[in-house]
């Protein structure tokens, strides 16, 4: 073993460490819940059609780049509320808070919205402070962050029109949306407390469904800590229909039709039996940074890429 | 060679409107379903100047093969200072403006550091130092520039520079090339 590794492994052993507690607080506050732990595939003959989100292929299969599809057909087959930690890979994401090979923690709940989702999430965080003796404020990069729930909300459509001048729910622009996110209204969210951001616009709603009562926005909702964007949440699409649509639709605008995404047609046929749930992916890594006051990835990562 | 953003990391090379530039940081950015932002720190190879510019995902950039040679400087020509490859002892024509004011220190046989991009030279660094010759000490004391404690002298290369009044003809000098002004005195006659 080289002298450059072994000391690197060395100086992150108490983060490792850490990150086995955490993983055990997780799975502990999801068996106390009632959900069901699940394992679904790595290796698929199909991925979520995302547009931003590029997989791996392997002999004409592909490296799973969230466990999403295949959880949703066990909730269609009645297994109820379940939970999943897993590893996904999404190609060319590498940077302080991206590796190619992450974990993510992805859980649904039957018969929840995602306001729901958002309140487990508020649960779990506090939970695994505190089974880690944080208690309810935690400093992450010289900041006390007061977890104690519930953490603040804020449409997409409010946060933009503070600090970026316009409403992305009235106007389509998906290429100023990602950049003033990142650039003006994540640097607006209080430095102290978790933010919520909640209702994208129906642009950006993925797999969520379009809030009943308001079809320009999508029940879906990101957790922001710290700068870090934590988890994003739905309340799950169960129209079939509609699902197959904005596949179609992400499928052309990436142009790539020419079966390299085929449509994932056994989750399709499935979702006609999902059971109304709210579903949410949590990035693990960058749980495990926050509890462990980790600035980049690596530092929570035993083989990130470039070591692996 | 165009690549895609994705692929480019610290110390990648890239022309950008024919001037290249050194990667020196990637900042890599990505909203959970969104696009990914790349902002890339680089350094003008040319003149030295800072630029940050911000790429997305898909979009493709120039990369360049420079190299680092070094060479000896061998003669000036009209408008072109002719240096040596060290290892190749190929020549190469490198236009004076290229070098700016910094060719009053070059004197045959100086070894400088050269920059290529497909075997043309884009770049020339000097030592930080180099010592030379004072030719003519002998400046009159009635410009401007000159204060009690300083004069003007010419050397070797034909450069003047600002010394303290102690200097001599054929004293060596250890100029700063960077900035233009004396050090010290190395050897003095």
């Amino acid at each position: 073993m080289s002298r450059a590794e072994t000391s690197r492994l060395k100086q992150i052993k108490a983060n490792l460490e850490r990150r086995a507690l955490i993983l055990d607080s997780i799975r502990a506050f999801f068996k106390r819940e009632g959900f069901l732990e699940v394992e679904t595939p790595l290796l698929v003959p199909q991925a979520a059609p995302e547009q931003f989100i590029a997989p791996f292929t392997v002999n004409g299969w592909f490296l799973s780049t969230s466990p999403e599809m295949h959880m949703k057909r066990l909730l269609a087959a009645g297994y109820g509320s379940v939970f999943q930690i897993t590893h996904c890979f999404r190609k060319g994401e590498r940077g302080q808070l991206h590796n190619p090979e992450f974990t993510m923690l992805e859980w649904y709940r039957v018969d929840a919205d995602y306001m729901g989702i958002i309140e487990d999430t508020e649960k779990l965080v506090l939970a695994v402070a505190g089974d880690l003796g944080l208690g309810s404020t935690i400093r992450y990069q010289g900041k006390d962050i007061d977890l104690t729930r519930p953490w603040p909300r804020v449409t997409v459509s409010k946060a933009f029109r503070k600090t970026a001048d316009w409403d992305p729910v009235l106007r389509h622009d998906p290429e100023r949306f990602d950049l003033d996110l990142v650039d003006k209204v994540m640097p607006g969210f209080s430095a102290n407390r978790p933010t919520v951001l909640l209702d994208y616009p129906a642009a950006n709603a993925s797999m969520a469904r379009l809030k009943p009562g308001d079809r320009k926005v999508a029940e879906r909702a990101e957790v922001f800590i710290a700068g870090l964007e934590l988890a994003n949440a739905y309340t799950e699409l169960t129209d079939a229909a509609e699902l197959e649509k904005r596949f179609r639709e992400v499928i052309e605008e990436t142009g790539d039709s020419g079966g390299h995404r085929p449509l994932p047609r056994r989750f399709l046929k499935a979702m006609a039996d999902l059971p109304p749930c709210g579903g949410i992916a949590l990035g693990v890594d960058r749980l495990v940074m926050l509890l462990c006051d980790a600035a980049a990835i690596d530092e929570v990562v035993a083989f990130p890429r470039e070591l692996a | 060679m165009s690549i895609e953003i994705s692929e480019v990391s610290r110390n990648t090379k890239l022309l950008i409107d024919g001037v290249p530039f050194a990667v020196e940081d990637v900042n890599f950015v990505k909203p959970g379903k969104g696009r990914a932002i790349y902002r890339l720190k680089m350094r003008n190879l040319i003149d030295g100047n800072p630029r940050e510019t911000t790429y997305h995902s898909g979009e493709r950039v120039e990369e360049v093969h420079i190299a680092s040679h070094d060479m000896q400087y061998l003669y000036a020509e009209s408008d072109h200072y002719v240096f040596m490859d060290n290892e190749s002892y190929e020549q190469h024509s490198v236009s004076k403006d290229m070098i700016g004011s910094k060719a009053q220190f070059l004197k045959e046989g100086l070894m400088v550091t050269a920059l290529t991009m497909h075997d043309n030279v884009i770049g020339v660094d000097l030592p930080k130092f180099v010592e030379l010759a004072v030719v003519e000490s002998a400046m009159t004391t009635k410009t401007d520039t000159v204060t009690a404690q300083q004069k003007v002298v010419v050397l070797e290369t034909g450069a003047t520079v600002n010394v303290p009044t102690f200097v001599k003809e054929r004293d060596i000098l250890r100029i700063d090339t960077r900035t233009g002004t004396y050090v010290e005195r190395v050897t003095k006659k």
